[in-house]
């Protein structure tokens, strides 16, 4: 598994805060770097995949494990 | 603070044909899949997320002064969005409670006539989702036919009307949306119809729709016949009501006819189909009114809101009751299937009884458009 930089835990958050944590968190990393976000909201899925491509960020990577979607998104 | 607009105020707009406009805040794949629509609604789409703290991706498409009704899957990022698009400068915006799911899940009764013999005949119009549903009612009882999910709404009619729900009808097995018929006739003591050929699988007990045993409805009785007609399920059944209304179920559309493929078997059921559309309907009077269980688009409803056209209307201008003969039929019903409805095999094995999911997966599951028609 890729090593991430951070990780977000957006855990029990409802729409729209897995994206706006997201948003706020990968300015703490730095570009190239990974951004691992958990989340339990359904939504969050499409949402942080749109999210991602339209930062011009990389969606490396997604998983679901035991209810929580984890996602790994390398910043542009 | 922005101030938010229930469902119900929306869709008196959209069946007024009020203008309104609406920023649609879901990511776009969402928005381009399924969408609020009205012959007075003007919608664009801006996710959430490129909203959060600025809106210059608004700037040109939205003036500061208009009304704006912001709308996302679930209530909480239009709010959000509303409340920065004020701290911009916008003066009038409103957020739309519960977002797309209250919006789906939103029935929106019209009265369709009276009948002869005294009772009245609704019908209920889910805006979100173009399904339909009826409600007859004649002294102190009322049936309900194809009744959606949220039973709370039949009820609370019934309830103002002053009659007991006696009987709930279903034309067909649904698989684009979870029948409430079943938990309906439980709440109110009613009891549950079915047409057996639909209810193989079923886990519960029915009673069986069946040609020759009319339904009837108060003591004036508004007659419910039963007219067996396949193709979209094996199964499905219109019934005819004081003898002027067709309710077609599935079968008939205004501008298009059942797709025969929800349970696998387009290739037999499309000579039902056809049978049923171009033989048994076509021996019934021109007159009736058809009234369907479903629309697929918003120019369908008329000036009060409902969905309803003459039988003799159809076989002039619906597209799918114009072909020659078995064979471009066949080419027209096969070479048109939409994609299947969200989750339609899990919708189907809910209204069987087999599976129980919770509420909150059960609206998840019906999430998007019905897609129950042929696209000829």
């Amino acid at each position: 598994m890729m090593e991430a930089a951070k990780v977000l835990d957006a855990k029990g958050l409802a729409c729209p805060m897995p994206v706006v944590k997201t948003k706020k968190t990968i300015e703490e990393i730095d570009s190239g770097d990974i951004l691992e976000v958990h989340a339990t909201d359904k939504g969050a899925k499409s949402d942080l995949a749109a999210w991602t491509k339209s930062g011009g960020h990389e969606l490396v990577d997604e998983a679901e494990e035991e209810g929580v979607l984890k996602f790994w998104i390398k910043k542009a | 603070m922005s101030q938010s607009i229930a469902t119900k105020e929306l869709a008196l707009r959209i069946v007024n044909q009020e203008e309104t406009f609406i920023l649609d805040v879901r990511n776009t794949d969402d928005f381009d899949d399924w969408k609020i629509e009205g012959e007075s609604v003007e919608i664009i789409n801006e996710p959430y997320f490129n909203l959060i703290d600025e809106v210059d991706a608004l700037a040109g498409r939205i003036n500061k002064n208009q009304e704006v009704i912001v709308v996302c899957a679930r209530g909480n990022s239009s709010k959000m969005a509303a409340e920065t698009m004020e701290e911009a400068g916008f003066t009038n915006v409103y957020d739309l409670e519960g977002g797309m799911q209250a919006w789906s899940q939103h029935l929106e009764p019209v009265k369709i006539a009276d009948l002869s013999e005294g009772g009245s005949l609704y019908q209920f119009v889910r805006l979100g989702k173009g399904c339909l549903s009826y409600m007859a009612v004649s002294e102190q009882e009322a049936a309900v036919i194809d009744a959606n999910r949220m039973t709370d709404v039949y009820e609370r009619f019934a309830q103002e009307k002053g009659v007991t729900i006696k009987h709930t009808i279903d034309t067909h097995l649904h698989a684009d949306h979870i029948s409430g018929s079943r938990q309906l006739a439980e709440n109110t003591g009613g009891s549950y119809h079915l047409p057996p050929k639909d209810a193989g699988e079923v886990t519960f007990d029915y009673k069986p729709l069946e040609e020759d045993h009319d339904i009837t409805v108060g003591n004036t009785t508004i007659k419910v016949h039963p007219l067996y007609s396949p193709g979209h399920t094996i199964g499905s059944t219109s019934l005819i009501i004081d003898q002027q209304y067709l309710l077609t179920g599935d079968i008939l559309f205004l501008k298009s006819i059942g797709r025969p493929d929800l349970a696998g078997k387009a290739d037999d059921w499309v000579g039902d189909l056809r049978e049923t559309l171009y033989s048994r309907y076509k021996k019934l009077s021109d007159e009736l009114i058809v009234l369907p269980a479903h629309y697929s688009s918003v120019e369908e409803l008329g000036e009060d809101g409902s969905v309803q056209a003459k039988l003799g209307d159809l076989y002039q201008r619906n597209a799918g009751l114009q072909a020659e003969d078995e064979q471009s039929f066949r080419d027209m019903v096969t070479e048109n299937l939409p994609p299947q409805p969200n989750e339609h095999e899990t919708i189907r094995q809910t209204n069987m009884g087999k599976i129980n999911p919770e509420v909150e997966e059960q609206r998840e599951m019906e999430t998007g458009p019905n897609r129950c028609a042929v696209n000829a």
